[in-house]
This record gives C-alpha cells, sequence and structure tokens, in this order.
C-alpha cells in the first residue's frame, strides 16, 4: 500500500512538473519610434545609441521593433526591423548584430520626412506588441513629440494601452517652447492624458542615461 | 461607565460609591463559593499541567530509551562491520604472505642446507704439527755436523729432504684447500642475505597480522561494552555521532558549494541546449537541466560509492554478489565519466558565449572587439573543473551516510531535549496556576476586607461572650 501511495505521489510530482514545463511567453517587448522630420532628424545620432543600448541589455526570447515616423506611420513600410531574438543566446547574438547593422544603414540613409505622424507610429507599435505577446510592453517615441498630420489624417480617437509603457524620449524643445515653455509641458500633458485614458503608463526621459531605471530591464 | 447603573445619574460619585458598596457585599456574600470556584480553577490547571508533563515525560523517556537502543544497535553495526572488514584484511594478509610459508619454508630450508653443506666443506686442516719442523731442523743439523758422508747421515739427510718436500706439498695443499674455502665463504654471503631478506619479510607479515590483531582485540573490547548497553559505551556513541554530524556537516557544506560553482559553469551552456525562454515553475529549464545534470552526478556517485562498498545506504545494492556489485560500479563510473565529459564541453562551450557575449557588448558600445592573448587559460581551467567536479562530487557519499546516521542520533538528541524543556515548562505552568490560585483569593479578600474585619469582630466579640457566659454558668456548679 505505501509503495502504491508512493507511486502515486511521484506520478502526480512528475504529471505536474511536465505541465508546468511550457514555454513562456518572451519576457519583454520593445518597440522604439523613431522621428525622422526635418525638425528631429538631427538627433539620429543619438537614437543609434539608443538601440545599441537595448540590443546589449534584451535577453534571449525578448521581441524588439524600430520603426520610423513620418508623414503616415501606420504601415508596415515605416517599420525598419522588427524580430524576436531566439531563445539560443549564440544565435540572438548573431541577430542583434544583424539588428545593429540594419539601425546603422537606416541612420546613414534616412530622408527627412514632411509631417509626423505619432500617433499612427504609436498605434503600430501597440499592435505589435500586442501580436507577440511579451510579458512586459514598452513603447520608446524618439521625438519631440510635435504631431503634424497630413491633410486628412484622422487620429484623434480614444486608443487601447492597456498593458503598455509608454515612454518619451530625448524631447526636445521647439522653438515656440522657448517663446513659451507652456507649449511644452502643455504638448507633453496632452499626451500623457491620451495614453493614460488608453489605459497605459506615461513617462517622459530626457536624460538617456537614466534609461535603464525607467525601463526597468 | 453605563448610565443604567447610575442609581444617582445626577451625582455619580455617589453612584459609584453605592455600586462598590453592593458589589463588595455581593462579593462577601459569595466569597466560600468564589473561593472554591478559584481554587478549583487552579487544581484542574495543576492537575492538568502535571498529567501533560508525566506524559510529556513519558514519552521522552520512551524516546529517549528509544535512542538508546538505537545508538548502541548502531554502534554494535559500525563495530561488527569494522571487525568484519578487520577480519578480511588479516585473511587477505595471511592469504597474500603466509599461504606461501610452506614454499618460504622449503626456501629456508634449502638456504639452511646449502650453508650447512658449504660450511662442512670449509673444515680447515690442520697444519702439520711444529715437532717434526724441530726433528727435521735437528736431522738436517745432526747431517751438517761433520758425519755427512756416514751412510746414517745420508740417510738423515735424505729423509730430511723427503719430509720437507712433504711438508712443502702438505703446505701447498693447505694453501689450495684454503683458497677454496675462501671461494666456497664468499659463495655464502649471498645466500645469508637471501636468507636475511627472507627472515625480514616473514617478519613482516607477522608484525602486521600482530598490529591487526591487537586492532582487533581492541575492537572486540569495544563490541563487548557496546554488547553490555555500559553507560560508558553510549557516552562514547553519543560524542562520537555528535563529531560525525558536525563534521559530515561542514563537509557537506563544502560540497554544497561546489554543487554551486558547479551549476554556475553549465547553467549558461545549458540554455544553448534547451532554450533560454521556457520555464519549469519559477526556474529557467536550463537552470533546472543543469541542476538534474548535477543530481545525476551525485545520484551516480552514490551507486558507485555503494557498488565498492564503500558506503552501505542502500542494502539492496549490498545484498548483490560480487560480480554484479563489480558490473554495477563500472556502469555507473562510465556514466559518470560520460556526465563528467559532457560538462566538461559545457564549460568550454560557457567560455565561448561568454566571449561572444563580451565581442558583441564591445561591437555596441562602438570599441573594436578585441580578444584577450591567454583567453585559453581560463577556459582551459573550467574545462578541466567541469570534469573534475563531477568526480569530486562522488564522495560526497561519504559524508552524507554519515550525516544521515549521526543525524538520527542528533535529532534523537533534540527531540528528547526539546521534550524535557516542555514538561518543565508545562511543570511550572501548573505550579505558577496553583500559586496564581492563592494569590486571587488573597486579592478577592484583600477587596472585601472592611466586611471581612467586622466579620472578624464580631465573631471575637461573640466568642468572648461565649466564653464569658460558659465561666459564669461554671462559677456557680463549681461554688
Amino acid at each position: 500500500m505505501t509503495r502504491l501511495i508512493a507511486r502515486a505521489s511521484a506520478l502526480v510530482a512528475a504529471a505536474t512538473l511536465m505541465s508546468s514545463c511550457e514555454v513562456a511567453p518572451p519576457g519583454r517587448g520593445v518597440f522604439l519610434l523613431l522621428d525622422t522630420s526635418g525638425t528631429y532628424s538631427g538627433e539620429l545620432g543619438e537614437a543609434r545609441t539608443v538601440v545599441n543600448y537595448l540590443l546589449g541589455t534584451l535577453d534571449p526570447g525578448d521581441s524588439f521593433g524600430v520603426a520610423r515616423i513620418d508623414g503616415g506611420s501606420f504601415s508596415e513600410k515605416d517599420i525598419i526591423l522588427r524580430t524576436t531574438f531566439d531563445e539560443r543566446p549564440s544565435v540572438a547574438n548573431d541577430q542583434k548584430r544583424a539588428f545593429m547593422q540594419t539601425v546603422a544603414v537606416f541612420a546613414d540613409t534616412v530622408q527627412t520626412a514632411s509631417h509626423t505622424d505619432i500617433t499612427g507610429g504609436v498605434l503600430q507599435a501597440v499592435e505589435w506588441l500586442n501580436e507577440v505577446g511579451p510579458g512586459r510592453k514598452t513603447v520608446l517615441i524618439f521625438s519631440d513629440m510635435e504631431e503634424d498630420l497630413p491633410e486628412g489624417f484622422i487620429r484623434d480617437f480614444p486608443m487601447d494601452f492597456a498593458g503598455v509603457q509608454v515612454i518619451a524620449l530625448n524631447v526636445t524643445k521647439l522653438q515656440p517652447d522657448n517663446v513659451d515653455p507652456r507649449e511644452y509641458t502643455g504638448r507633453l500633458e496632452d499626451w500623457r492624458d491620451r495614453i493614460e485614458a488608453g489605459g497605459g503608463r506615461w513617462a517622459v526621459i530626457n536624460d538617456l542615461e537614466r534609461l535603464a531605471v525607467a525601463l526597468d530591464l | 461607565m453605563p448610565s443604567w447603573l447610575m442609581v444617582w445619574p445626577e451625582s455619580p460619585g455617589l453612584s459609584v460609591a453605592l455600586l462598590l458598596v453592593v458589589l463588595v457585599l455581593v462579593m462577601y456574600g459569595a466569597r466560600a463559593p468564589a473561593h472554591r470556584v478559584i481554587q478549583g480553577i487552579a487544581k484542574a490547571i495543576t492537575q492538568s499541567c502535571k498529567l501533560t508533563a508525566g506524559a510529556i515525560g513519558s514519552v521522552q523517556n520512551r524516546l529517549a530509551k528509544r535512542n538508546r537502543e538505537v545508538l548502541l544497535s548502531e554502534g554494535l553495526q559500525e563495530t561488527e562491520r569494522q571487525i568484519e572488514q578487520e577480519f578480511q584484511r588479516i585473511s587477505a594478509s595471511v592469504e597474500r604472505d603466509l599461504s606461501a610459508y610452506p614454499a618460504l619454508h622449503r626456501e629456508l630450508a634449502d638456504q639452511v642446507h646449502r650453508i650447512d653443506e658449504d660450511y662442512r666443506r670449509v673444515t680447515d686442516t690442520p697444519p702439520a704439527p711444529d715437532g717434526w719442523t724441530q726433528t727435521v731442523a735437528a736431522a738436517g743439523a745432526l747431517a751438517t755436523a761433520g758425519h755427512a758422508e756416514t751412510p746414517a747421515a745420508k740417510a738423515v739427510d735424505a729423509l730430511r729432504v723427503a719430509i720437507e718436500e712433504a711438508h712443502e706439498d702438505a703446505m701447498e695443499e693447505y694453501r689450495e684447500t684454503s683458497r677454496e674455502r675462501h671461494k666456497l665463504l664468499a659463495r655464502m654471503v649471498p645466500t645469508w642475505r637471501d636468507m636475511a631478506s627472507t627472515l625480514t619479510r616473514v617478519e613482516k607479515s607477522v608484525t602486521g597480522i600482530f598490529e591487526r590483531s591487537r586492532h582487533l582485540d581492541d575492537l572486540m573490547e569495544s563490541y563487548r561494552e557496546i554488547a553490555s548497553k555500559s553507560d560508558a559505551a553510549e557516552r562514547t556513541l553519543t560524542s562520537s555521532s555528535m563529531t560525525q554530524f558536525v563534521t559530515s556537516g561542514f563537509v557537506l557544506v563544502v560540497a554544497l558549494l561546489g554543487g554551486f560553482i558547479n551549476f554556475q559553469l553549465i547553467a549558461l551552456p545549458m540554455s544553448e541546449m534547451v532554450g533560454a525562454t521556457s520555464r519549469l515553475g519559477a526556474m529557467q529549464t536550463s537552470d533546472v537541466a543543469a541542476l538534474v545534470i548535477i543530481l545525476m552526478e551525485i545520484t551516480m556517485g552514490l551507486f558507485l560509492m555503494e557498488s565498492l562498498r564503500i558506503t552501505r545506504l542502500f542494502p539492496v545494492i549490498g545484498r548483490l554478489d560480487r560480480r554484479t556489485r563489480v558490473q554495477m560500479a563500472w556502469a555507473t563510473f562510465a556514466i559518470l565519466f560520460i556526465l563528467a565529459s559532457i560538462e566538461s564541453s559545457l564549460a568550454y562551450m560557457r567560455d565561448m558565449l561568454a566571449a561572444d557575449r563580451a565581442a558583441l557588448t564591445q561591437t555596441l558600445a562602438g570599441t573594436v572587439a578585441q580578444r584577450p592573448e591567454f583567453l585559453w587559460i581560463p577556459s582551459v581551467g573550467q574545462m578541466v573543473m567541469g570534469f573534475i567536479l563531477p568526480f569530486a562530487l562522488t564522495f560526497v557519499a561519504i559524508p552524507l551516510e554519515s550525516f544521515i546516521h549521526s543525524a538520527r542520533m542528533v535529532g534523537g538528541q533534540v527531540a528528547v531535549g526539546l521534550l524535557r524543556m516542555l514538561a518543565f515548562g508545562v511543570d511550572l505552568f501548573g505550579f505558577l496556576a496553583d500559586h496564581a490560585g492563592k494569590g486571587l483569593k488573597n486579592l478577592y479578600d484583600i477587596a472585601i476586607f472592611l466586611p471581612l474585619k467586622v466579620e472578624e469582630v464580631v465573631v471575637s466579640a461573640r466568642a468572648r461572650e461565649a466564653t464569658a457566659v460558659q465561666e459564669v454558668e461554671r462559677t456557680p456548679s463549681t461554688a
């Protein structure tokens, strides 16, 4: 009887172990949006540093995407590269090297955009992150956060940012901001309201040294 | 205070005073039953505590007795095992050294015989006595004295010459035999040396057996003492258990650290094999896989030690016949060797992955990736560690066995100590409850000291009156 109980316990333990042995969703998903508008394209050198930093920080199994912000950003053609790193560290390292090369080529050959559709880019980023389904979803916006939509584009509707952290990086001050700083703070407050209304979390990081803390990577 | 208790709400002081008076009167009226209740509760608690302490003490005694039995039994088994091993060693020694004794004896006899023969052959032949020399000298002097021409002188001289020649021949023969004797004696030297060497070997064997016999005597003495269940034997075994517990515990902690280092060596490369994203509960599957490999190595080490009869944790393995155990030992060693090789290659892969990671970090930082000149040294070190550590972990079986056996004893002793403390605590609680009951009764009486004092005065007055009446009644009768 004792043996029977012991065997049954062993079977139950084995079954529990096997059932819990499943591939968990990748830990983190990061999507970086790069503003290529005329007022901001000069900051792309900094963006490369951010990309390299993220590549060095992300682990195998994490997802990373980079897209440009131009006149109509809710489009696949604006995606520079997006990938989920392989679960083997050596393969993931190779993927990171290739990623770095692609972003470098983009930064060297990018042409400035006439308009800035930040909302479209954010929508696309959130859509991809929800599709991949990582444990933590982060959208990084490398922009001055000044939206300049082409004629006829509609972006003023409620959006769902549930479970997504949106971080605005290196938000530079524009000429009107210098004249009236309330323009700058008002612009950022508008974005905060939109993100938090959609259930997301909002943060602004101008000092890139603090990126690690903000990302909690 | 609730308002309904206030007899005169407009004058609370008066109401409280009235309440106190009523309370004291009620308490005075209920003094006897209240004392009985307090005493009863205190007694019940005291009795319960005594019973509980007694029960705990009984359990403690049973446990202590059981511990003693187990301790002595383990001690007996261990001593039996040592005696058995000692007998096996003596048997092996006798088989190895003294089984060849007949041949050795024959060899010694041959050597003695050869020496004896040689000794007989070197017997010295005495040289010619001095008298003959003097006679020959006298004959020579006589022959040369002037009568040399006489036939007698010639005869004497011829006799002298003949004797001298015979003497010379004899001396020559003597020298020859002396040379032969010296040759024989020289030939005897290696034979003596051989014999001395043979006798030294015999002495060593016999001395070894004597030493083992003395150790065996000590073991038998110890066995007899344990079998007689003496207190001294119990104390010795307890002390030995504690020492073993502490020592083996320390070694196990060291082994645990070794296992942790081993784990660190193979956890990262394991993610290359089973992936870095899958999880098993709260742990990464790669970590679990590395842990499983280490546990398998320890298990194989346990089986290896068990098959070699160094440890005796599994009676089933101990009951196997020698041939099967040897086969099992080889099988476990082979598995251990394979696991060690795998671990060594994983350690190398870890080094490669770390180097790749470092190179990527350098590239991302914008610097040119450089490979250090002596990078092969840590690589080789990690590979050697990866190969050695599984075999080192094999020896965990020895302290583990000691720890398991001694933990049983130490655990028993600790349990007995805890039970003793618990029994004392319960007993102390009962004692305190008894005295608390007495104290409560006194406090109760303090609260109603005024009516009690009145009662005392009244009672004493009545007693005086009764005494006076008795004296008055007694006085006329005596008158």
